[in-house]
């Protein structure tokens, strides 16, 4: 290169160094995550440690969802509670008129779903099982996904559960469900061309854009999204997923959610129910 | 709004003179802002609640407004240092004029 004189290469070169250094990377803002988790219990399991979404959330998001007073998922729970009672229906009963104690008869029954139901053939979640109840034993409409009232009795049952660990079963009938989650989960979708792996298995705790990427954990659903302002079930956050990578998702309650549901509750097989988590 | 149940905690009830007790509130709310537009491009009305009142015997004590940028399910933190005993009345009111309410009893001895 005989043509670019020797000083004004090496001022380039200063220019560089100077226009990177204010722009080196502060990390200590970000959150620790790291050995917050659990030993995977399965060794088909990718992770090294699997980790609560909780732990990739800011401190302040933390606390909130610490205190039971704080936590605004609880208003959700207390509706619940008072719908657990309430008689609703042609047959003229309630949840509790079955079911009796909602803190004895459902402790530890969330964490096991989705579950295969026999009579169906097909595995259902905690909400598909609301409404079987609802529309069998209660003799009343069942609850349209995404309302406030379905919403706040998964996360009333599920609370029910809390701090017990996340214990769904993915053998014997469930096994072809669990494979198709696992071959949606790892499937490109949509104009950005990602899957769920690509952002929760490859690069958990990593920025993309603001976003402070956790493991995709569902142990905390239903979630109270600071963003949205109220409690948010799992499909709808799949749903979510789905548009932010521009593809046409899936419909709540899908066969498609529902052996994703399965397959990434096995993922997180062992973590503590969170329900109601706080998240952003 | 009459089925709204506010959660209020106190830290103590029972406090002697000079002394102070920390209330915490949360209200279930939507806080509609008026600034959202529904599916047809019409703006949804504004609905919030504009007033929070603490009263203690029908004396207010503490007292906020609210505006349409406050999130959804308000929450109120605040000291209060009470002269006497007597009832704690919290009262949220909603644009429409309808009113959530609560109340607490507190001893001062």
């Amino acid at each position: 290169m005989p043509s670019v004189p020797y000083p004004l290469a090496f001022a380039a070169v200063a220019i560089l160094a100077l226009a990177v250094s204010p722009h080196a990377q502060d990390t200590s803002e970000r959150p620790a995550w790291q050995e917050h988790g659990i030993k995977p219990q399965s060794p088909d399991s990718p992770f090294g440690e699997v980790v609560s979404g909780l732990y990739f959330r800011s401190k302040e998001t933390q606390a909130m969802q610490a205190d039971d007073f704080n936590n605004p998922g609880f208003l959700a729970v207390e509706q619940g509670e008072d719908l657990w009672s309430k008689v609703d229906g042609a047959a003229g009963k309630s949840c509790a008129s079955c079911h009796n104690e909602a803190a004895t008869a459902m402790k530890g029954v969330a964490a096991a779903y989705p579950k295969w139901n026999g009579k169906l053939g097909k595995p259902v979640n905690l909400e598909q099982r609301i409404n079987i109840c609802r529309s069998g034993a209660l003799k009343a409409e069942p609850w349209a996904f995404g309302s406030p009232e379905l919403t706040a009795m998964t996360t009333y049952i599920r609370n029910q559960s809390r701090g017990m660990p996340v214990a769904v079963k993915v053998d014997g009938p469930m096994t072809p469900w669990f494979d198709r989650g696992k071959a949606l989960y790892y499937q490109r979708n949509g104009q950005l061309d990602l899957a769920c792996a690509s952002c929760h298995e490859k690069n958990h705790g990593k920025y993309l854009r603001a976003d402070f990427l956790s493991q995709g954990q569902s142990n905390g659903f239903p979630v109270y999204r600071l963003r949205d302002q109220r409690l948010v079930p799992l499909h709808e956050r799949m749903e979510g997923c789905m548009q932010d990578v521009r593809a046409t998702p899936y419909k709540p309650l899908s066969d498609e959610f529902l052996a994703l549901e399965t397959y990434v509750a096995w993922r997180g097989l062992g973590l503590p129910v969170e329900t109601p988590a706080v998240r952003n | 709004m009459a089925d709204v149940k506010p959660r209020i905690k106190l830290d103590k009830k029972d406090v002697a003179q000079g002394g102070v007790i920390e209330v915490k509130t949360l209200v279930s709310h939507t806080m509609e802002s008026g600034q959202r537009k529904d599916k047809d491009g019409k703006t949804i009305p504004r609905k919030i609640l504009n007033t929070f009142i603490c009263d203690l015997n029908g004396k207010t004590i503490f007292s906020a407004d609210l505006e349409s940028a406050v999130s959804a399910n308000p929450y109120f933190q605040f000291k209060l240092k009470p002269e006497e005993s007597g009832t704690l009345t919290f009262t949220w009111i909603d644009d429409d004029g309808s009113k959530i309410q609560a109340t607490e009893q507190i001893k001062v001895s």
